[in-house]
């Protein structure tokens, strides 16, 4: 069996698991709720003016911020709550199959759950005429950094087998990946310390890279972050699973 | 066939498992016993690939557990301890997921969950969530889950832990039928298991092997190998007579059953003739006389407990 067989399996079992209670579909409409009522409340769209979805992207990586670790809090802690780690880990995969393939279930599920804000990207081009490219790379920069932030989450869920410190863990550290980018905080990042240090910082917030994507620009740079970032906290995620195993 | 080889494993400053190596053939029903905390789980960890041990090695049929995961992991079915499983997934997606990630191929996954659900009798709770079953039915899921895809080796922790005396039943025949071309391990505290289905009894204490055997041999060990357990009325004059007998040890009348007696032997001596025409001379029936042939549970404390009287010192 290959090993993209390998993910295959645990990405249906864990995609199946999301549907087998009515969390799911809680999730998906507050996600979509709650960005409705951001872009139009809080964004103000229709005083803006403007045919363009900034008021709907804008609030994404504070959106991410509560709904993402919820998704991810659970992905290794209820493992190994219930015990069912030792069943998962003693079928004949590797801990890398195991950790892509909840890892891309969880993805998926925030995909689709960025699906269901679709509705607003018909209303923008029913009232105007909208840059259709930005959209669609402001989308993909999105699904990117939800990405980044469940890649995060996971890691932190395989350090403890309790769920709601999970959730906490993974608040607290996607909040501070938010807030270096985060102008108050950046400059006085680069009031306090060393120029390059502070760039440095500054260039590993999520709000710098998703706001570069979200103007429009696909930029190999900002695309690679993201990549890079979920890439490397898989791999720590992979070390995690097997040390914590030893225990 | 599987060999363990000087298997070590520390929890910190705690020895789980301390340079164990047995191995075990085709066709065996090994009972791995041991007291609570004596290194059961962790060995059966260290042999399903979950664990990595600390020193030696598990080799299943030549497969390395450590070098070579996957191929190892292929041969066998595990029950982990406590049966966990996904609570929320009905017991046959449970199972289908189970098969597909065992590797058994697409057209044969159906028949086989449907063949397991029939062996374990699964059929009337396929389409409910495993959380919502008792706790028999979970340990019968767990079963299942490890029959899937027919594998060459089964280890099961504590099989029939939580079942009913019927289940528990059903449980050892489906052992016993698995056996003839399987390695089967099951971890047990209880006694009785290992004389109903197991061919060779394993014992260790505080990680260290203190027996291997067959249950057997294991009993004729015991002190009450040869002795006489009787069922007769009399009154304390027969202990008295009992005693002068040639080759009696001691005599053990229970306290809740006044008319149940054992007559115990000197180590080696056989003395049910004596017994049984004491008994005539006294014109005494009982009505029930048996020659023991040791008891495990006996045997099962003498050699944990002299280990750790051991480890005091």
């Amino acid at each position: 069996m290959s090993a993209i067989n390998r993910v295959c399996i645990i990405t249906k079992r864990e995609l199946r698991s999301y549907f087998a209670t009515p969390l799911a579909y809680i999730f998906l409409s507050v996600f979509a709720l709650l960005s409705g009522f951001l872009t139009f409340e809080l964004g103000s769209f229709f005083r803006r003016e403007q045919a363009d979805l900034m008021s709907f992207f804008t609030f994404h990586p504070w959106l991410y911020l509560v709904l993402m670790p919820p998704l991810a809090m659970r992905l290794w802690a209820e493992e190994r709550q219930t015990g069912t780690i030792e069943l998962l880990m003693t079928l004949p995969i590797t801990t890398l199959d195991a950790v892509l393939g909840k890892f891309l279930a969880a993805w998926l599920f925030s995909g689709l759950a960025l699906l269901a804000t679709i509705p607003i990207w018909w209303t923008v081009n029913y009232l105007g005429q909208p840059d259709n490219g930005v959209i669609v790379a402001a989308y993909v920069g999105s699904w990117l950094m939800g990405g980044s932030f469940l890649a995060l989450g996971g890691f932190l869920s395989a350090l403890t087998k309790n769920q709601i410190i999970a959730f906490v863990l993974s608040l607290m550290v996607s909040l501070g990946f938010l807030l270096l980018g985060f102008a108050p905080v950046a400059s006085s990042l680069q009031s306090l310390l060393p120029q390059a240090l502070a760039e440095l910082l500054i260039s590993m917030s999520f709000l710098t890279h998703f706001q570069a994507i979200a103007r429009g620009v696909l930029d190999l740079r900002d695309v690679g972050f993201f990549v890079i970032f979920i890439a490397s906290w898989l791999l720590a995620t992979v070390a995690v699973v097997d040390w914590k195993r030893a225990e | 066939m599987i060999t363990i080889h000087q298997l070590s494993k520390k929890f910190g400053r705690f020895t789980a498992v301390d340079n164990l190596s047995f191995s075990i053939n085709a066709g065996e029903v090994l009972g791995f016993l041991g007291p609570n905390g004596a290194g059961k789980s962790t060995t059966m960890r260290m042999i399903a690939g979950f664990l990595r041990p600390d020193a030696g090695h598990v080799e299943i049929f030549g497969k390395d557990v450590q070098r070579e995961p996957l191929a190892a992991k292929r041969l066998l079915g595990y029950l982990p301890e406590g049966a966990p499983s996904y609570g929320d997934m009905r017991v046959q997606s449970f199972l289908t997921f189970v098969a597909q990630a065992r590797g058994v191929k697409a057209a044969q996954c159906v028949s086989a969950v449907a063949n397991v659900m029939e062996r374990l009798q699964l059929g009337d709770v396929s389409q409910r969530p495993v959380a919502t079953l008792s706790k028999g039915f979970q340990r019968r899921v767990g079963i299942a889950q490890a029959l899937l895809h027919d594998p060459k080796v089964l280890i099961l922790d504590e099989p029939t832990d939580g079942l009913d005396p019927n289940q528990k039943f059903e449980v050892r025949q489906l052992i016993r039928e698995l056996s003839s071309d399987k390695i089967v391990v099951i971890s047990t505290h209880i006694l009785e298991e290992v004389d109903a289905v197991c061919q060779r009894a394993v014992v260790i204490n505080q990680g260290k092997l203190v027996a291997d055997a067959t249950p057997a041999q294991l009993k004729a060990t015991s002190m009450y190998y040869q002795a006489v357990e009787l069922s007769v009325d009399a009154d304390d004059s027969l202990r008295d007579a009992l005693l002068t007998l040639p080759g009696v040890a001691q005599v053990k009348r229970a306290p809740e059953q006044r008319d149940s007696w054992v007559v115990m032997p000197e180590s080696g001596a056989i003395i049910l003739p004596q017994v049984q025409s004491l008994l005539a001379e006294l014109n005494l029936n009982p009505r029930s006389i048996a020659v023991s042939a040791g008891r495990l549970d006996d045997v099962f404390r003498r050699v944990t407990e002299s280990a750790i009287e051991e480890g005091a010192r």
